[in-house]
């Protein structure tokens, strides 16, 4: 039995609007172990991005239990929080969010100048070996306009990495690719979660659910499945399969 | 370690803003060299009215025959009367703080040699009057006590009045020259003095006994006023005590009546002239401090535009990990690292402006250290003001808002 990572139980999140009360979760319970691959998925509206705020620590439940790597959240203060996502979570997002005219080596380290445990040998040592992992080891000093957007994507990718957070949380990370190199990013994840790393994946896209091992559908604030995918597709396979593209 | 972290980042972003950072920093640039340069103006305009001051003699005290109505426009005290030998006696024999002294009458007129003339001053005096004025002989020599006993007519000239009458290079001494129509050998050549900060030209005079000056020529029995010197700097104002009591009892005035005359020493006088561009100083730097004012309105300006520019990089951070205080700091670092590096540019420029005024303008400066760290220290104090607000602004953002912000 490995280590459950993320424990939730009764999640609710609701939000004031004037006077309405718009119930954005509605008693959610699943929990993460360690070495999954999980896709939440669900339409807009579905509350798949509060989930997503609450999982990434950037949101706090209204009620009900949130346990990231046995902390339990609800309590803390905003900077408690922002030590939790610091320390134990790599976000991934759709529009990769590097910071402009700044090389890749640089966006990379960004999550560890803001731990001051880490000296600055150790962070440029931490950056290259996050960078080498996701395949970019010969583009350590190239800036984000000088980078295709899989590659750029590549970055954010090193940058989730480089703190060894004990999750990493994408938002519609392949949303602005086109298919080739979403696959391409997308059997990355899968070669990170081969070699231990717990992603949780949110998307809308059914196709990316595939890739996964487990995926939990949203529906209105619940969850309408929650289901173990046995037969997980290869993403590198399916890479395969695509028309040769002429250069 | 986390503060070094933050100034990187800081120093970071405004390295990849060079151009806007630059254009920034203008402000503070202008108003730091404005308010070094006239700084260094008014010192310097202070120093040069000091030291011409006591090139004149700082230990000189004058005694003028009035009341003394203190203010820009003077009288001259030339037209009273109630300045006498007999009050210029008293004070030789009672004053113990006087080291020299000499009564002093003048008038204008015309010094002619053959054909050239020219219109000056003759001052009657003692032969104490070189040593009061700090005036030394180029040639010849002073006239003694017993020429001014006799009354003798000789006289020692400036330069000026050299260059005018004695066009031709002779040399004046043991020549002939006539003031008005009274003829006077000429016995002396001041040393050139050049002129005081008053535009005054000190070598345009002519040197008498006083004797002869009052008898032959003014025809006075008064003073125009009484020239000492106190036998330091530092017994001046015990000397202007002294002397104005003597006075006052030899003039006999009761408790109740003011002085009918005014004692002044030179350091007075300083205080006076310095006050005065002290007073344009103060009126400089307020311009100037203005302009520093509106340098840091600029940095608040820019900063609170690249919060609002930066508010997705913002909301990144926070993501990653930064808490609001690292927001915060590192918003506050970038302003006050541009008013900083900004003030280092200013004081730069002020330098440059104030050598350029020396030398162009032939104005006298004077950098003063202090205003190079008061103006240091309010740009310091000018970017954590003006930064702290949109720092602050900046630390306050809800993360999820900012990474959504587009």
């Amino acid at each position: 039995m490995s280590k459950e990572i993320i424990k939730i139980e009764d999640l609710k999140r609701e939000f004031t609007m004037g006077t309405e009360t718009v119930h954005a979760l509605r008693g959610i319970s699943f929990s993460i172990k360690e070495g999954e691959f999980v896709t939440i998925m669900g339409s807009s509206g579905s509350g798949k991005s509060t989930m997503l705020n609450i999982l990434g620590c950037l949101d706090q439940p209204t009620s009900g239990l949130y346990k990231i790597d046995g902390v339990s959240v609800k309590d803390l203060n905003r900077n408690q929080l922002a030590t939790i996502r610091n320390e134990k979570i790599g976000f991934i997002f759709q529009s990769y969010n590097l910071l402009a005219r700044t090389s890749a080596i640089e966006n990379v380290e960004l999550p560890l100048l803001y731990n001051s445990k880490v000296t600055s040998e150790e962070r440029r040592k931490r950056a290259i070996k996050a960078l080498e992992m996701v395949g970019l080891g010969d583009r350590l000093h190239h800036t984000p306009s000088q980078l295709s957007g899989g590659q750029q994507q590549r970055v954010a990718i090193a940058r989730s990495l480089v703190n060894n957070p004990v999750m990493i949380l994408a938002d519609e990370a392949t949303g602005n690719l086109d298919t080739r190199t979403s696959y391409e990013i997308m059997s990355l994840f899968q070669e990170l979660n081969k070699k231990g790393i717990t992603i949780t994946f949110v998307t809308h896209e059914p196709d990316i659910a595939t890739f996964s091992s487990r995926t939990v559908v949203l529906k209105d604030g619940a969850i309408m499945q929650d289901y173990l995918n046995h037969n997980v597709q290869s993403a590198a396979a399916e890479l395969a399969k695509l028309p040769k593209q002429d250069d | 370690m986390r503060l070094l972290n933050l100034l990187k980042i800081a120093t970071k972003a405004i390295v990849l803003n060079k151009t806007r950072t630059l254009l920034t920093m203008l402000g503070i640039i202008i108003g730091v060299a404005s308010v070094i340069a006239m700084l260094a103006i008014g010192e310097g305009s202070k120093e040069s009215i000091r030291t011409t001051i006591s090139a004149m003699g700082s230990n000189m005290i004058t005694i003028r025959p009035g009341a003394d109505d203190r203010g820009p426009a003077r009288g001259s005290g030339g037209d009273v009367q109630t300045l006498t030998l007999d009050d210029y006696e008293v004070i030789k024999e009672e004053a113990t703080t006087l080291s020299y002294i000499t009564p002093v009458v003048n008038g204008g007129g015309q010094v002619i040699n053959g054909s050239n003339n020219w219109p000056t001053t003759i001052y009657g005096v003692n032969p104490d009057y070189l040593n009061i004025k700090v005036v030394d002989l180029q040639s010849g020599s002073m006239f003694t006590d017993a020429e001014v006993k006799s009354a003798s007519k000789v006289a020692l000239i400036g330069q000026t009045v050299v260059d005018n009458v004695f066009p031709d290079g002779q040399e004046p001494v043991g020549q002939m020259i006539r003031f008005d129509n009274i003829p006077f050998k000429v016995i002396g050549v001041l040393e050139e003095k050049g002129e005081n900060t008053f535009g005054q030209d000190q070598d345009d005079v002519v040197i008498a006994p006083y004797t002869t000056v009052q008898k032959r020529i003014l025809a006075i029995d008064y003073l125009n006023q009484v020239m000492a010197s106190a036998v330091s700097e530092d017994d001046a104002p015990e000397a202007v005590t002294q002397v104005t009591e003597i006075l006052r009892s030899q003039h006999k005035l009761l408790e109740s009546e003011d002085d009918d005359f005014t004692v002044r020493s030179m350091e007075e006088l300083i205080s006076t002239f310095s006050s005065t561009s002290e007073m344009l100083t103060i009126l400089l730097v307020a311009v100037a401090s203005i302009s520093l004012l509106i340098g840091g309105i600029g940095i608040m300006n820019i900063m609170y535009v690249s919060v609002k520019e930066r508010t997705k990089e913002i909301g990144l951070r926070m993501a990653v990990g930064g808490k609001g205080s690292d927001i915060l700091l590192q918003f506050l670092i970038e302003a006050i690292l541009i008013s900083i590096t900004g003030g280092l540019l200013g004081v730069l420029l002020g330098l440059g402006a104030t050598v350029f005024i020396e030398k162009f303008l032939n104005w006298p400066t004077s950098v003063a250290l202090y205003s190079i760290v008061i103006s240091f220290a309010v740009c310091a104090v000018t970017g954590i003001f003006f930064g702290w607000y949109p720092a602050r602004k900046a630390s306050a953002l809800d993360p999820i808002t900012a990474l959504r912000y587009e």
